[in-house]
């Protein structure tokens, strides 16, 4: 169950039993938790993956508790069992849009209420999106494209430097 | 033309507040005020919101409001290959960029299962340390002069002022370091560093005896953080504190001792903790931890080997910048490394740094290649604020900058 690379132990859980577990885990030592993190796997089934980093101080021991999460399901919250979860959930939330159930104040944290993306989604372009408050989050192109120390393109190759170029033409 | 006077009464001051608190009538009893401090207020260090619901002086209910310096370092650091996002992380921690950027790249080399040789480890360590004690100085100063102990922040500043000097010394910038690049450092340590290092660990201990003497027994700063702001340890855990904050509480978790990186097992030198976990006791590790630094200093230059300083891996880490010049090898190296990134395998790890805030850890999920697919910055002053609205409620406002300046937080971390 348990998968090792570089040291570290990973395991993964149903999502359903995500409650659960980390109340034993909790109960059985793991004190702290470190982190939560969402990743967004689009193209995949099911979509998201929430990453759960664990620490047992008095062993030393990390230990990484991963589930899977399709778009749209609620994962449960673990608010209840560690406080510092709250954060990091509404954190999730805020950036790659999944829900937890459960959790006692589900807003947004770092982009402002009423926002309407979730900028951490792999669908969600580095330029921005517009929104209704085209002041604060403005939607010009790459941000060194343009800016004043940027060279300016040149018809001989020669003359110019290799960098800047417009976004869709920068796959490499 | 003449003027005429206006006497003006202002009374006794004792029975005005008599006089104000017998004319309370029903209603004004249980009467909440929201007053709301920041985003931008001198004493949220940065862009910071805090919104209180006071009942007369006392805090009733805290909402803490981050975000107000997001940038979006996650997203950008999944465009872009790994060296190239060395600069953001200066400005996670802009108090210690150099420890940022140790931290960063320790963690891409944990992924790439790059062994740093001693040369290298023992420079970053270097930067580490005086990276924490310049942070350290820099929160003391701007905590001493939140609760009314001015000349602090001036004597502390002196104190940075050397240390930039050597950071400059080090890495050619003072404050955006970057120094550090997947598999070891921009360049060896310069001739004539280790000396300077040796020179401030010298007299840098006296004026930390000073620093102590100006605040510990001075009335306005005691009376104002001790036995304010008490977290419990376990409370503290629970919220995810880490580092000073965590151990003016009493709980010895230093990721240092806990889970060496950079062979810190090697090092001779102690985690101070706190006895209550008030203010005081996060004013005082702080203090301690930076004479444990300096010590941690003297052995690092005492043993700092000779040899490489950077990892052997042609494919992956930046040649040496003549040899690129003049050799062909070297030159398709440097192309690939630029223009493609270290290849990374698949895989995802979680590296975590005692920086002078607290655990600054990455967590890194690689599908190969030059960039990561999802990279998360697990920011310590994240966590450490997210304790407030469990904290502050029971204080009175003017406790408010105590709390706020013994947790010595950074906005640029914690909104990323």
């Amino acid at each position: 169950m348990l998968s090792e690379f570089r040291g570290e132990a990973s395991g993964v859980v149903a999502l359903d039993k995500i409650p659960e577990v980390m109340a034993t885990l909790k109960s059985e030592g793991f004190t702290y938790l470190v982190d939560i993190t969402g990743v967004d796997n689009q193209g995949e089934d099911p979509r998201f993956e929430v990453v759960y980093e664990l620490c047992d101080l008095s062993k030393k021991k990390h230990l990484r508790i991963k589930t899977t999460v399709a778009e749209g399901e609620p994962v449960p919250s673990v608010s209840a069992i560690w406080r510092t979860a709250d954060w990091h959930e509404r954190e999730i939330w805020d950036m790659l849009g999944i829900r937890f159930s459960g959790h006692p104040d589900l807003r947004r944290i770092l982009m402002w209420e009423g926002y309407p993306h979730h900028p951490l989604r792999k669908d969600f372009p580095l330029a921005g999106l517009p929104t209704e408050m085209p002041d604060i989050a403005f939607t010009a192109k790459a941000p060194l494209e343009g800016g004043p120390f940027v060279t300016s393109s040149a018809t001989l190759t020669q003359d110019r430097e290799p960098r800047a170029h417009p976004a869709e033409e920068r796959n490499l | 033309m003449s003027s005429t006077v206006l006497p003006i009464s202002f009374g006794d001051a004792v029975a005005r507040t008599a006089e104000a608190s017998t004319n309370l009538s029903a209603d004004d009893v249980g009467e909440k005020l929201v007053l709301n401090i920041g985003p931008s207020h001198p004493s949220t260090h940065g862009v910071l919101r805090l919104v209180l619901e006071l009942d007369g002086e006392v805090i009733t209910k805290t909402d803490t409001e981050i975000g107000y310096l997001h940038r979006g370092d996650e997203k950008i650091a999944e465009n872009m290959t790994w060296n190239q996002f060395v600069p953001y992380t200066d400005r996670l921690d802009y108090m210690a960029p150099l420890a940022n950027n140790v931290a960063y790249a320790c963690a891409v080399e944990k992924l790439m299962g790059f062994e740093l040789p001693p040369r290298a480890k023992v420079t970053r360590v270097i930067g580490c340390e005086l990276a924490r004690i310049s942070a350290h100085l820099l929160g003391l100063g701007a905590f001493a002069m939140d609760v009314g102990a001015m000349t602090m922040f001036l004597y502390t500043f002196t104190e940075r002022e050397k240390i930039y000097n050597l950071i400059e010394f080090l890495t050619g910038a003072r404050f955006t370091t970057s120094f550090t690049r997947v598999g070891g450092q921009i360049r060896d340590i310069p001739p004539g560093f280790l000396e300077g290092v040796s020179e401030f660990c010298a007299q840098f201990p006296a004026q930390l005896d000073d620093f102590g003497s100006m605040l510990n027994r001075n009335r306005i700063f005691v009376d104002r953080t001790k036995d304010i702001g008490i977290i419990p340890a376990d409370v503290a855990l629970d919220y995810g504190l880490t580092g000073p904050n965590l151990r003016g509480s009493g709980n010895d978790y230093d990721v240092r001792k806990a889970f060496p990186y950079l062979d810190y097992q090697s090092y001779d030198f102690e985690v101070p903790v706190g006895q209550t976990g008030d203010c005081y006791d996060r004013f005082a590790v702080r203090m301690e931890e930076m004479r444990q630094s300096v010590g941690i200093l003297r052995q690092a230059v005492a043993k700092m080997p000779g040899g490489a300083w950077q990892v052997n891996d042609p494919k992956n880490v930046l040649p040496a910048k003549d040899k690129v010049l003049t050799k062909m090898e070297e030159l398709i190296h440097q192309f690939i490394v630029v223009t493609q990134g270290p290849d990374a395998p698949v895989g995802e790890i979680y590296f975590g740094a005692e920086n002078p805030k607290g655990e600054l850890g990455f967590y890194i999920h690689s599908h190969g290649g030059g960039v990561p697919h999802r990279l998360k910055i697990r920011a310590p002053s994240f966590c450490n604020l997210s304790i407030l609205s469990n904290l502050l409620p029971g204080h009175t406002v003017s406790d408010v900058p105590a709390i706020l300046g013994s947790f010595d937080f950074v906005m640029g971390e914690c909104d990323r």
